[in-house]
């Protein structure tokens, strides 16, 4: 299925700096970066448990926020992309 | 059901590979060129002069990704293996099996019957959609050909050694690749087939066709580990050091359907010509680098389409059918099924 992960994280001090960077290392274990503090990922259910578990493990809920989007089994259907960023499919032909 | 895991095919030369996180990252010349999370990935193909850290190679053993080398013709090389794992009483069993003479050639009977079955498929198809365009003598060879596979067919059904198996599997061989040049339409030079020549191949078509089929031996053999089958141990080829004859004979229920098959649609449909192809001094012809990339990326997708599976009745991609019949393979040594259903396409 195909989750998408958005995020805010405050970033003032450097304890923030340091879940930021956290989180995209999360994000970025299971999923492809869209935007800058976009995700999409797929994954099994097992998979989002653990991934969404670390996620808000990394997170101080107070001044950060979190996101999640479930797209489905097909979710690569409900989106549409315009301009820069090209994005990889990683379910298609895969040769470098 | 299981998922359909991809494969990375790397090809450029000189590519590194790292892990990052629980990421595969390609690099070309210290710039990142793909990163792929692992939990996507079932095969890592690496192909000519690539490079992968250790750490990434542990990490794919771990993750269950199977790594192959394989040379720029697409020979093996070499695979990078983890720590056994999987049923030992499962692999026991099957050691077990193979040394039984009958129960031997039992299983590799399946192997070889849904083999020249779907050879005769891949004939029958061609008669079905281009009977009307051929000429006289390809059209009679063809069917004199589909009489004698159904013929082959009948007698490989018989209970015999597995040694006259192999006969009847040479002899349906020859028959077949007898009449593959007819099924290659078109009046091009480049992929007049002459007879099957390997090791090297002698010309396009075999050169694609034995490329095909290395890909094919990776699946196999990361499909039978799937499932705590050991892959050197076969039923119908021998024992060899670093042979995988396990992979080898699932392999050949799927050659017609998966490799063979591709190749005729590639060629046919003009995908390929003349100058993706490249003669070495031997006479052995190599695929050039962007013929390679688009030969993995029609496979690619080939095991994407959808079909249904013939003995299970559900639909699933194309790539799962060996992990399908590696699993039905497990449940026959297991004692569930009485005989194993081999993969017969309609």
């Amino acid at each position: 299925m195909l989750m998408l992960v958005s995020y805010d994280v405050r970033t003032t001090d450097s304890a923030g700096r340091r879940r930021l960077r956290r989180v995209a290392r999360a994000c970025l274990d299971h999923g492809q970066r869209v935007q800058f503090s976009v995700f999409e990922c797929e994954v099994d259910p097992a998979q989002w448990v653990a991934l969404r578990a670390r996620l808000l493990k990394e997170i101080d809920p107070d001044h950060d926020s979190l996101r999640f989007y479930h797209l489905g089994a097909d979710g690569k259907r409900r989106i549409e992309h315009v301009g820069a960023k090209a994005v990889l499919n990683l379910e298609g032909p895969l040769v470098v | 059901m299981r998922r359909y895991l991809n494969t990375l095919y790397v090809t450029t030369e000189g590519a590194w590979l790292r892990k990052d996180g629980a990421n595969i990252v390609v690099e070309l010349d210290g710039a990142e060129r793909m990163r792929v999370p692992v939990h996507m990935l079932g095969g890592l193909v690496c192909v000519g002069r690539v490079s992968a850290s250790s750490a990434l190679l542990g990490f794919c053993a771990e993750s269950g990704v199977t790594v192959t080398y394989l040379n720029t013709s697409g020979r093996f090389l070499a695979r990078v293996e983890g720590p056994v794992s999987g049923n030992v009483l499962l692999r026991r069993e099957q050691y077990r099996r193979t040394d039984e003479a009958l129960e031997c050639a039992a299983l590799a009977r399946c192997f070889v019957l849904a083999k020249i079955l779907n050879q005769r498929t891949v004939i029958r198809r061609a008669l079905r959609d281009h009977a009307p365009d051929m000429a006289a003598t390809s059209l009679d060879a063809l069917e004199a050909a589909e009489r004698r596979l159904t013929d082959t067919a009948r007698r490989a059904q018989l209970p015999q050694s597995t040694e006259s198996l192999r006969g009847i599997e040479g002899e349906a061989a020859q028959v077949y690749f007898a009449v593959f040049g007819y099924l290659i339409r078109g009046d091009s030079d480049t992929f007049r087939f002459e007879g099957r020549s390997r090791r090297p191949p002698l010309d396009p078509a075999n050169a694609l066709i034995s490329f095909l089929y290395t890909l094919l031996t990776h699946d196999c053999r990361s499909a039978l580990e799937t499932f705590g089958l050991d892959p050197a141990v076969g039923f119908l080829h021998r024992d060899r050091p670093g042979r995988p004859s396990l992979a080898l004979d699932l392999l050949e229920e799927f050659r017609p359907v998966l490799a063979d098959r591709i190749a005729l649609s590639m060629i046919n449909r003009r995908q390929l010509d003349t100058r993706d192809f490249r003669i070495m001094e031997n006479g052995a012809v190599l695929l050039v680098d962007d013929a390679r990339k688009k030969l993995l990326t029609t496979y690619q997708e080939r095991k994407k389409e959808e079909i249904s599976h013939p003995f299970l009745g559900e639909k699933a991609p194309f790539g799962l059918m060996p992990h399908l019949q590696a699993q039905l393979l497990a449940r026959t040594l297991r004692g569930d099924l009485d005989l194993y259903p081999p993969f017969v396409w309609k």
